[in-house]
């Protein structure tokens, strides 16, 4: 482990090199095909990786089939609302759990960890039961909200409120801030890292959710993208082009966004925010 | 401090109302009223009757159930060993600071990121009849296998997909582990001769073990209450004679539309949470063993 020798370097490589291969090639293949005109054979023997003549038409052809464009932008309001809230009721939660004393303080932890262990699959049906009954299902909002505030994020943030130093608050008592003044001023820029991990959680969660979405959606005019993807690949499986092109549109704006955030989301959990 | 007033009574409750309003209003309490309408022949446009323990005695004799449980549990007994073993070597692979080991490890993430969805497209496209997978089988003078259109190998699959989607979650989870263990018992091993073999059973198995118990249990959850892996490789009936479908897909697919037997489905819910609540009690087992060091 001290020493490294070229051999066990070159080791390394080809083995990170193989597993890259691996969790990388099947999207690159999935981009291959998607740019693949209509008069290519996609079903060659062996395999051709890269399209003979790359085209942009079936980016357009799918949106003539399914409004995947307004699926995205579905997908992106559910995403982006989801993000908002949960960094905004998570924190605040997580922050009176951690930082202020008050009567019922336990039970209200109590009710989050209850929460946590409850599994969304297996209340599906009676939320379902539910947005009915407010007249709320096939509507954005009701995709939204079951998980507007995640019971994990607010232990998260509890977590890491916890872990600051009580010195910090103590001299701005001192100096006469009030609660509110104290939790956006001091501790919310504390804990940049696991508000980062959050963000990141919450947009995937709500871009990526498929159970819910299914269930409450009946209007093909609301669906969001996994939804909507999974309408396609079940009316249009015979062009496996098109549903190439319509995962790329949903995959794309994801990792572009964890491309940017790596580097806090990476420093956030290994700040030990994220135990599972 | 501590006698020291720095709030308003009101105050920690209006920080909490958002959170513990959604948590209430949205989880806990349809998990009451699943707890209730289990035991009631409820439909989606009937409120039910009481019926008692009936439910649970049609699920008895109800062959999709046992197809459903059979393939969930089978999905907790086949994955879990993986998802334990290879995160773990995929994390020792790129946690020593080379050059373009941060690419790799965002790199390796993409799975994770990509929803289920789409990454089930994805394999569908590959694992087609004549898609990539069998194109190179080939090519080797193998196949083509009909990895879509058999029982088993759907389920196998299946299987697969999410032990490659979840290699990125769980590698985190170690890297973070590994970070705490001191280089000197890597050297003190080194140094009395031990092959890369021996220093993994030897140092690191042994230092990342309750870390190991909580990815087993982690994942054992997961794993249980698979759905969209399974929805979209076989589709929404659960791929030949039904054979594919896995609880949760039961829960949905009798749950909802029109002629929804909600009743029912609640009563499969509650088999889903107990399940689920058994392995999550293993995650609290090994977190509290993990405590004390």
């Amino acid at each position: 482990m001290s020493r490294t020798t070229p051999w066990e370097k070159a080791v390394r490589y080809a083995l990170l090199l193989a597993v890259l291969a691996l969790t990388v090639g099947p999207f690159l293949w999935q981009l291959s095909t998607s740019l693949k005109s209509t008069t290519e054979d996609v079903y060659t023997s062996p395999p051709r990786f890269l399209p003979s003549h790359p085209t942009a038409h079936n980016y357009a052809a799918v949106a003539d089939i399914i409004p995947v464009w307004d699926y995205a932008l579905n997908s992106l309001k559910v995403a982006a609302a989801s993000v908002l809230t949960n960094l905004a009721g998570a924190s605040a939660a997580g922050f009176a759990l951690a930082r202020l004393r008050f009567r019922g303080r336990r039970a209200a932890g109590l009710a989050f960890v209850a929460a946590v262990l409850v599994p969304l699959e297996s209340i599906v049906v009676a939320q379902f039961t539910m947005m009915r009954d407010l007249e709320l299902n096939n509507t954005l909002v009701a995709v939204v909200l079951p998980g507007a505030v995640g019971a994990l994020n607010v232990l998260l943030m509890r977590n890491a409120f916890s872990n600051l130093p009580y010195e910090i608050e103590e001299a701005a008592v001192i100096d006469g801030a009030n609660v509110w003044q104290r939790f956006v001023r001091i501790a919310l820029p504390s804990v940049r890292g696991t508000l980062a991990v959050v963000a990141v959680f919450s947009f995937m969660g709500a871009w990526d959710d498929f159970l819910w979405p299914l269930i409450v959606l009946s209007d093909p005019d609301r669906f969001t993208l996994t939804v909507g993807l999974n309408y396609l690949h079940g009316t249009f499986q015979q062009d496996p082009r098109l549903v190439a092109a319509g995962t790329v549109i949903a995959v794309a704006p994801l990792v572009v966004m964890f491309a940017c955030l790596q580097r806090y989301f990476f420093r956030g959990v290994g700040e030990g925010a994220v135990k599972g | 401090m501590k006698h020291v007033r720095t709030h308003r009574a009101a105050s920690p409750w209006l920080f909490l109302l958002p959170g513990l309003a959604t948590v209430t209003a949205f989880s806990l309490y349809p998990f009451l009223t699943t707890l209730h309408k289990a035991f009631t022949d409820a439909l989606t446009l009937t409120p039910g009757a009481w019926v008692g323990l009936r439910n649970f005695r049609d699920m008895a004799h109800d062959e999709q159930f046992w197809v459903a449980l059979r393939n969930s549990g089978l999905y907790v007994v086949l994955v879990v060993p993986f998802t334990v073993l290879l995160p773990l070597l995929l994390a020792l692979l790129v946690q020593k600071r080379i050059p373009g080991v941060t690419f790799f490890r965002s790199a390796f993430y993409t799975p994770v990121v990509a929803s289920s969805v789409v990454v089930a497209l994805i394999w569908g496209w590959m694992l087609d009849d004549r898609g990539l997978v069998n194109g190179i089988l080939r090519v080797l003078g193998a196949g083509p296998f009909a990895f879509l259109g058999d029982e088993w190998l759907l389920l196998f699959s299946a299987m697969a997909l999410t032990v490659w989607k979840g290699l990125g979650y769980y590698m985190v989870i170690y890297l973070a582990a590994l970070a705490h263990v001191p280089r000197e018992l890597y050297e003190a091993a080194a140094v009395d001769g031990a092959g890369a073999l021996r220093r993994f059973t030897a140092v690191t198995v042994p230092a990342v073990r309750s870390t190991m118990a909580l990815v087993g249990a982690l994942s054992s959850v997961a794993a249980f209450k698979v759905f969209s892996e399974v929805f979209l490789l076989a589709g929404p009936t659960g791929g030949p004679a039904g054979q594919d479908t896995t609880l949760v897909m039961l829960v949905q697919r009798t749950g909802t539309g029109l002629n929804g037997r909600v009743g029912y489905s609640s009563a499969l819910s509650l088999v889903v949470f107990a399940v689920a609540l058994l392995l999550m009690l293993l995650v609290l087992r090994a977190d509290r063993t993990r405590r004390p060091e």
